[in-house]
């Protein structure tokens, strides 16, 4: 499909240069993408054991691990507060979507490689204000409601600010992106023929672009309440509470997204090359992007419906939840539907995006039981939530993740891990993962609020089970990621081929690792990105 | 008690679990439809040799107009379903009996019309409306009782109302359901559901006969001092095996002497415990946040007795 990618001679691969300064003053694309990938990953470990050790106190009924309730609170505050705003919102859009984006559109680099840098640093300047204000330490859960947050004096402007300028870099990104995908495609790369992680890394660049400035908007009211008494948020200064959830769920919600879309693009990419087939509905799948990210804007009171918000706003809420899970099962289909007919191969990567499918219908389908009104009354702050979550978060957005690390990790640091105890991870993730969270829906349903550092008895065997499942969990993760460590610090491991799985996407016609501009000459693409098989068919077609 | 669903107890009950397990067999429907197809295609479609055929497949407009159309329609029926149940949820009949609740940390209190209160344990007559106007006296907290299918966040600065009519005779779990602080796993109570007679002596009823609800037979005061130390929400803030939750510890408080925020000392008797009880920022410890509430009003002198005697006990 590309002309004149390589000239071998002057290969020199983006990883040659060492030392710090070429780390932390690059501009290239490729880097910056390491760069996000290796600081996300840290947090996503931290938020990870946190995590550990609740489900650790939660085995008995009793405060047994952490000494106090308070500590438990702390705990849950920090896992939520780390893998949402640390990891997950900017996890795969700016880790992946750095190095991705300028290799599949035939690009050399971002359109705005400082800037690009740039909003790596204000992520960093991010999480350490983040990361400060936290350390009071904050026992108001991620959401920070008021007027919990006022009264126990977290320092909730400071948070406001670090999600703000968190969500400054995205911008910056999310901009950079739509300039690069309108201005900077090879010849060729037409709109229809685009893959779909740059569709989809363009739905999350919207969002980010359009929700982030809301985060600023609460900041501004949250200092004009401190500073000059007007009550916006706080009921004793004659504010409402309520508002502050709207203000938190406008931006939270279309986030919900900005973490979700580009796993979607991810699982889009793998499918096709390891079942050697066209993606099925392309077309569906680019605009069903476009249609859930225009939608999540206006859904963020379905997490509102037993705060005392009127029947007639339940109402318009839950009416248009249900539209975002027609998009939603729209995708679902066609990634199945690429399967048919197929040529599959069960490369690692490909076990985490078909375990993505599996595990993110569940956590599509009980989305539809929130959104119905009088199921989401009952269901509400339980357990079913916190599994519902999970189910969308893990075997959505985290399994895209791992697939797209397994799936791009030649590509990305020229080197192969073990294939076999990849897929002894994989195994290890998918079973510790459903063990962990299933039973949580069955626990959600029978009443067991979230956010319980202890609780009534009659619930311990779902948590037992639940915990140990967390055990397998951490083990896959642990095994997962001392597997793709190895083969770094050794000088063995290098890949055959820079395309060992017959990818027509431009990313697979450079070198791995490719060259610190990408092309030597730009290509010029004359195919779709996932005509898979049709030379043949084609071929047949005459016979 | 079921593996997926609690029992019901509410009137309300039954319209929630039928779309409940309509939503549930559509998603069983769906999942188990899903997974069949994905698998055997895994299955069928596995890479046998490297030239193995493949289809050149794009799209399929009707097909894709059906997997469309199909949960679209299934989704607006399962909103129309949730909103009308909702409705039924949100919406008290005239004859429902008032009852004011007041929801602080980490404690639910009660008024009764007849001007009769509780703590921790809300009154309720078998097959008679109830509807509660909720108020909270500082942060966000949430009234859930899963039995009845009820869940109202109550917030400061106003009233919150849910209602319920209670079907079944017995005793279930209120749960606050809103993150409310250190105290909230434990900001637990009771809803007993009398028959008309016993809802009719309870009512009338002084002290004693209020603790025949709970056991009918007299019991002896460290007995009924300990049955108080989880009913009245004590143990929230105050453990007996000598962790430090919010406030001291009851594990050999009885004849220790503490000191005071003003640096002065006190020893632990009698009186003491009487007096923090009524007025527990009166003589603080030093160290412990001001945040319990008066029980004056809520506690009598005779259950005040019962819990020192309780409290003597714990060595």
């Amino acid at each position: 499909m590309a002309n004149g990618v390589m000239t071998q001679t002057q290969y020199i691969p983006y990883l040659a240069q060492k030392g710090l300064k070429s780390w932390i003053l690059t501009t290239d694309h490729k880097r910056i993408g390491i760069l996000y990938l290796v600081t996300i990953s840290f947090f996503f470990m931290i938020g990870g054991l946190t995590a550990l050790g609740m489900r650790y106190e939660l085995m008995t009924p009793e405060l047994d691990f952490f000494r106090s309730t308070t500590e438990y609170n702390v705990a849950f505050t920090l896992h939520g507060s780390l893998m949402v705003f640390f990891f997950i919102v900017p996890g795969i859009a700016a880790s992946f979507g750095n190095f991705l984006l300028p290799l599949m559109i035939g690009a050399r680099d971002v359109a705005f490689p400082r800037i690009n840098l740039l909003s790596f640093w204000i992520y960093l300047a991010g999480t350490a204000i983040l990361l400060f204000a936290l350390m009071q330490p904050a026992d108001t859960g991620w959401t920070f409601y008021t007027p919990y947050s006022i009264q126990t004096g977290a320092k909730v402007i400071m948070i406001t600010l670090g999600v703000f300028v968190l969500g400054f870099s995205s911008i910056l990104t999310g901009m950079n992106f739509i300039v690069t995908i309108h201005k900077l495609r090879a010849p060729g790369m037409t709109w229809s023929r685009l893959p779909l992680f740059i569709w989809a890394s363009y739905a999350t660049a919207i969002l980010q672009l359009l929700a982030t400035p809301v985060v600023g908007i609460t900041l501004l009211l949250l200092i004009a309440e401190r500073a000059f008494d007007i009550g916006f948020f706080d009921p004793a200064k004659g504010g409402d509470p309520i508002l502050f959830q709207n203000f938190f769920w406008f931006y939270s919600h279309p986030a919900v997204y900005i973490m979700i879309i580009p796993a979607f693009g991810i699982i889009s990419e793998i499918i096709p090359v390891f079942a050697r087939k066209p993606i099925f509905g392309y077309k569906a799948i680019a605009y069903s992007s476009f249609a859930i990210a225009i939608i999540s804007f206006f859904v963020w009171m379905h997490h509102m419906f037993v705060s005392g918000i009127s029947e007639t706003a339940a109402a318009i809420f839950s009416f248009l939840t249900m539209l975002v899970a027609i998009p939603t099962a729209i995708k679902v289909f066609n990634w199945i539907a690429t399967l048919y007919k197929g040529s599959i191969e069960f490369h690692s990567s490909m076990l985490y995006a078909l375990s993505f499918i599996v595990l993110f219908t569940i956590g599509g389908l009980t989305g539809v039981y929130l959104g119905a009104l009088a199921i989401d009354v009952h269901l509400h702050d339980t357990y079913f939530i916190v599994a519902h979550m999970h189910y969308v978060m893990i075997g959505g957005t985290v399994m895209g993740f791992f697939g797209g690390l397994h799936f791009w990790y030649q590509k990305w640091f020229g080197k192969v891990f073990n294939e076999l105890t990849a897929k002894a991870a994989w195994f290890l993730v998918f079973v510790g993962f459903n063990v962990t969270f299933f039973p949580q829906f069955f626990m959600g349903f029978q009443g067991m609020p979230r956010r319980y550092a202890t609780y009534p008895a009659e619930y311990i065997s779902y948590h037992a089970i639940s915990t140990y499942g967390s055990w397998i969990l951490g083990l896959g993760i642990l095994i997962m990621t001392v597997n793709l460590l190895l083969p770094l610090m050794k000088k063995s491991n290098y890949p055959k081929s820079s395309n060992p799985y017959g990818s027509l996407s431009l990313e697979w016609q450079v070198p791995s690792p490719p060259p610190h501009e990408n092309f030597d000459k730009i290509p010029t693409v004359t195919d779709w990105t996932y005509s898979y098989g049709k030379n043949r068919s084609e071929a047949n077609a005459k016979k | 008690m079921s593996t997926w669903i609690p029992e019901s107890a509410s009137n309300l009950a039954a319209s929630v679990d039928n779309i409940t397990l309509f939503v549930t067999i559509v998603s069983v429907f769906f999942f188990v439809l899903i997974s069949a197809v994905l698998v055997g295609f895994a299955i069928k479609y596995r890479r046998k040799s490297e030239d193995q055929e493949t289809a050149y497949i794009t799209h399929n407009s009707l097909i894709e107009t059906i997997w469309t159309i199909i949960p679209a329609i299934l989704l607006m029926v399962i909103f129309a379903w949730g909103w009308i149940a909702f409705k039924e949820l949100r919406n008290p009949p005239a004859e429902a009996i008032e009852v004011n609740v007041v929801a602080k940390q980490w404690l639910w209190e009660f008024e009764y019309f007849t001007g009769k209160k509780s703590l921790n344990e809300l009154f309720v007559q078998q097959n008679k409306p109830v509807r509660l106007i909720m108020r909270s006296d500082d942060v966000i907290h949430s009234f859930f009782v899963p039995q009845f299918r009820v869940k109202q966040d109550i917030l400061p600065g106003g009233y919150q109302q849910l209602w319920f009519t209670p079907t079944k005779v017995g005793t279930f779990d209120l749960l606050c359901a809103e993150y409310c602080g250190s105290g909230h796993s434990q900001m637990l109570a009771k809803v007993n559901v009398l028959s008309p007679e016993a809802f009719a002596r309870w009512e009338k009823g002084d002290e004693l006969e209020e603790g025949a609800v709970v056991a009918a037979s007299s019991i002896s005061p460290v007995e009924r001092g300990k049955d108080l130390y989880s009913q009245r929400g004590c143990l929230a803030c105050h453990s007996i095996d000598g962790k430090e939750v919010i406030g001291p510890t009851f594990k050999n408080l009885y004849g220790k002497t503490e000191i005071l925020q003003d640096g002065s000392s006190v020893l632990v008797d009698e009186n003491y415990l009487r007096e923090s009880i009524y007025e527990p920022e009166a003589k603080m410890v030093k160290g412990y946040p001001p945040t319990m509430p008066s029980f004056k009003g809520i506690l009598s002198e005779d259950e005040v007795t019962a819990l020192i005697e309780y409290i003597k006990t714990l060595k």
